[in-house]
């Protein structure tokens, strides 16, 4: 099939960006959008141009490196899937396929579709962890964990720190990230201890890296690839909130 | 009565190893002596310790934030180590690790079925065909269950059973259920584990994270270890990190062939920089092909993807009786289909092991009864368990793997049966480490897939994960610690003579890379090295093939420098100037594959030479001649490689015929 790519074009962090279109003959459509990429990339290398940089690594949805939003839509049109997945069937013969960058405040294009996403990095560091050394651990099944239970925290641990969420969402939140590492962590029982703590923190640690609130559009869960959804949010406020008022109780409800 | 002095150790500490503790022509491993199973706790008594205060001193350089890097980086931080920890995606938690699906093994023999320590060990040193040292092998199986409690108590989500204890599967090699796992995602999670641990101990101030950086070459002084040379992926800028001790968690190199399960960017750049400078590289021939992989199919495709080996308990392999069989699965009755594991492999079954497995379906499509484009795929079918055990308990199972599946060929597992292909995954060789871990360069170390491992010539699948997080949680702190403690070390500036003239080398090498003006891609030349491995150094080998593979691979290097292109320039983010380095060090590396291969004239694990082989067409091992690790080491200027042998043997258990019938 016949396609055109609208790829947004930047030279580093400072320099102007701009839109160039270029057409592709004869691709194939079971190749991916990001096969496409990589055979433009090595006609343009063959020319002594530089190539649309672009992250991209495991091809199968699951390392979080590649988000891209495809026509508006962080990963594109299809749900549940990620950039790398999408095949170019799901476009009709001779779209014109618009690429950018995920765009936010929070993540500086660093050059054409690659972008900094270090701040989510951030907001793990603040708290999104159990406390626990190499050695200190006890037997794996000393402590049991109901089937279900492991199950719903494995489907808030399947985020794959894509970004696609924040791109998504009109005010650039991080709610569903946060939300998910603290429901990922708050249904076990091996992240009771810090439960309270961490969803302070990782609130925080958001809000300070320029990360916009929550109004619940839900963008965030149709863009997810993973199929999180607002759950994970109601979680984080119910966390937050118990904690913001536990600490209150101990001040002396002052 | 007085205590050890920090420094001191517990037990007769052993002589300080010399710089090169190796005779001319062998290596030696330094493995304890006494029973197998003493052996890990007298080492641990006998390493020197480095006092808490102490630590904090001494800088520890990671390469490498995946399963081994991370878990490396975070427990040395743990321990009061200030850590650099460098990696070239923009956030640890991308490492390749995450790729990992089915499980991770340990023997807790829960399932009652008679699992044990000495069974995983067993299993592990027989499935990679007596290939791996013993001492090693044991100590992995011994550290198993550890890292399972480690990763639960971090909070990794394994699956459950409905009472709330750990739930396991089958992997193949094995008889028994030691497997875990979340869901076909276990990579993810256990690196999300390693990656939060990593993220505690940036908060906690002991780790400085540095992503976007790829590591160009090491800084040896007075012959140790003492740093590296990396590039600033975004600025362009080469900076020198200098340490006392410099750990290489950089993976495997299977990308060698172009088409692999491996990510895009994974690569052997580290490591290979750092055989340049010295250190060996053992058994590069040994390459696992995954059995149950997507079949290759456009030439635009950029890898290939993984189907889980832990489909194969509930699946079973089959292909049409009849050659060019051109009916559709469903429309073949069962007595037209060739169960093929099965009945050559009865007592194991599907379960065979990856090596056997992917040879046995290259058996059958060199027969012509292969199907799909070019008859180089097989069926590996789930529509039976369906129908006994329900979509919904397979969906629990392998949910993700199956959307993975659909998504990529339209078809649903569950109704059609899946069609398969082998493809090259992980590599059992990297470079040559001594039971401490440490290469033949004193200071550097290799953990998980970047050393040449504990998987002899062939791994058990979910002994990857194990072998990462083994080396990474527990066995590299403690071994780090040994050499700190018994080692007096000069400081080094960064614009020492040493790392000057690293710098030096590194970067005339990129303006040789940026002045190349040629016409043709790296990925063209790359993929050209792809096709030439995977026909002679691939599922089966043999003399001829080699000899010719290495002729060709050293003209596509020859035309690599005359003929490339590599736009851009050293000062901005260059993705084309990243991957023409990676393909020129693939191109050593592969010739480096080949002459390995060609050397070891025995078939053993992956390593299928048709020229040794026994009647009924299994690897033929011979251990009169080949029961050695082969080390190979950079030739002086104009003369090729060395090959460095290490003897291997067996207290334990004799080796024995390897058996699946």
């Amino acid at each position: 099939m016949n396609v055109a790519l609208r790829i947004w074009r930047q030279a580093d962090l400072g320099a102007a960006g701009r839109f160039v279109r270029y057409q592709l003959d004869d691709v194939s459509a079971d190749a991916t959008l990001l096969e496409a990429l990589d055979g433009l990339n090595e006609r343009l290398v063959a020319l002594g141009e530089p190539p649309v940089a672009f992250d991209s690594d495991c091809r199968e949805g699951i390392c979080g490196a590649c988000g891209i939003v495809v026509d508006g839509r962080p990963h594109g049109p299809v749900p549940r899937t990620t950039v790398c997945q999408l095949a170019l069937r799901a476009f009709p013969a001779g779209a014109t396929i618009t690429l950018e960058p995920l765009c936010t405040g929070v993540f500086p294009v660093l050059r054409d579709l690659v972008v900094d996403r270090g701040a989510l990095d951030r907001v793990v560091q603040a708290g999104g962890y159990v406390s626990v050394r190499a050695g200190a651990a006890p037997e794996a099944s000393a402590i049991a964990v109901g089937h279900d239970t492991a199950e719903r925290a494995l489907d808030a641990a399947a985020c794959i720190g894509c970004g696609a969420c924040v791109a998504a969402c009109p005010n650039g939140s991080a709610a569903l990230f946060a939300g998910a590492k603290l429901t990922h962590l708050g249904r076990l029982p091996q992240g009771q201890p810090e439960r309270a703590r961490r969803a302070g923190a990782l609130v925080a640690a958001a809000d300070r890296e320029g990360f916009g609130g929550c109004t619940l559009h839900g963008e965030c869960q149709a863009a997810c690839p993973k199929g999180i959804d607002l759950g994970v949010i109601a979680q984080m406020n119910r966390d937050h909130l118990g904690a913001a008022l536990s600490a209150w109780w101990r001040r002396g409800r002052s | 009565m007085t205590l050890p002095r920090s420094g001191s150790a517990i037990a007769p500490a052993r002589e300080a190893a010399p710089p090169t503790p190796h005779a001319a022509g062998g290596l030696c491993g330094r493995e304890p002596s006494g029973p197998l199973a003493a052996r890990w706790e007298r080492r641990r008594a006998e390493l020197a310790l480095v006092g808490p205060v102490r630590r904090r001193r001494h800088q520890i350089v990671v390469v490498g934030a995946g399963l081994a890097g991370a878990s490396a980086a975070a427990t040395l931080s743990e321990l009061g180590y200030r850590v650099r920890c460098l990696t070239f995606h923009d956030s640890p938690r991308r490492a390749h690790s995450v790729a990992a699906q089915g499980g991770i093994n340990a023997a807790k023999n829960y399932g009652n079925d008679g699992d044990s320590v000495e069974r995983l060990f067993h299993d592990t040193l027989e499935g990679g065909d007596f290939r791996s040292r013993e001492s090693n092998v044991y100590r992995l199986a011994e550290l198993s269950a550890r890292i399972v409690d480690h990763a639960v108590a971090q909070g990794v989500p394994f699956a459950r059973e409905y009472g709330g204890h750990l739930a396991s599967r089958s992997f193949g090699g094995a008889l028994v259920s030691r497997t875990f796992y979340a869901r076909g995602q276990t990579g993810q999670q256990l690196l999300l584990g390693a990656y939060q641990a990593l993220a505690k101990e940036q908060a906690a101030g002991g780790v400085a994270m540095l992503p976007r950086r790829e590591m160009l070459d090491l800084v040896l002084v007075d012959g140790r270890a003492r740093g590296v040379i990396a590039r600033d992926l975004v600025s362009g800028a080469l900076e020198t990190h200098l340490g006392d001790a410099v750990v290489l968690a950089t993976g495997g190199y299977a990308n060698a062939y172009f088409l692999s399960t491996n990510a895009k960017a994974s690569n052997a750049t580290a490591i290979w920089r750092a055989h340049r400078r010295g250190a060996a590289f053992a058994n590069p021939g040994f390459v696992q092909f995954h059995p149950t992989c997507l079949p290759a199919g456009e030439a635009s495709q950029g890898k290939l993807t993984l189907m889980s080996e832990s489909l194969r308990n509930d699946g079973r392999l089959w292909v049409p009786r009849r050659p060019d069989d051109g009916r559709c699965p469903d429309a073949i009755p069962e007595a037209e289909r060739d169960y093929f594991l099965e009945s050559r492999y009865p007592r194991y079954g599907n379960l065979v092991p990856r090596d056997v497995a992917s040879r046995a379906v290259k058996a059958v499509c060199d027969a012509g009864r292969g199907i799909g484009a070019g008859g180089h795929a097989v069926y590996l079918d789930l529509t039976e368990a369906a129908g006994r055990l329900g979509p919904d308990v397979l969906r629990e199972r392998y949910g993700n793997l199956f959307e993975m599946y659909e998504r990529a060929t339209g078809d649903d597992p569950l109704r059609t049966a899946m069609r398969i292909a082998p493809a090259p995954h992980y590599t059992m060789g990297g470079l040559w480490v001594d039971y401490e871990l440490m290469t033949t360069i004193p200071g550097l170390f290799a953990i998980g897939e970047a050393n040449f491992s504990d998987q002899g010539a062939n791994r058990l699948g979910a002994s990857a994960l194990m072998q990462g997080l083994a080396d990474g949680y527990f066995i590299l702190p403690c071994t780090v610690a040994g050499y700190l403690a018994g080692t007096s070390l000069a400081p080094v500036a960064e614009n020492g003579p040493e790392p000057r003239a690293a710098r030096a080398e590194v970067q005339a090498r990129l303006d040789r890379l940026l002045g190349l003006r040629g016409r043709r891609t790296a990925s063209d030349f790359h993929r050209i090295l792809g096709r030439v491995l995977w026909e002679a150094c691939g599922l089966e080998r043999s003399r001829q093939g080699l000899t010719a593979a290495m002729d060709e691979i050293a003209g596509l290097g020859e035309a690599f420098w005359d003929d490339a292109r590599v736009p851009g320039g050293a000062g901005e983010l260059n993705q084309e100037l990243e991957r023409a380095g990676r393909v020129a060090d693939f191109l050593e590396l592969g010739e480096l594959m080949c002459r390995d291969a060609l050397e070891r004239e025995e078939s053993c694990g992956c390593h299928f030479r048709v020229e040794h082989q026994t009647a009924d067409g299994e690897a033929r091992r011979d251990d009169d001649h080949f029961a050695h690790v082969a080390a190979w080491i950079p030739g002086a200027a104009g003369r090729g490689p060395r090959r460095l042998t290490e003897p291997l043997s067996w207290t334990f258990m004799t080796p024995v015929e390897r058996s699946y019938r």
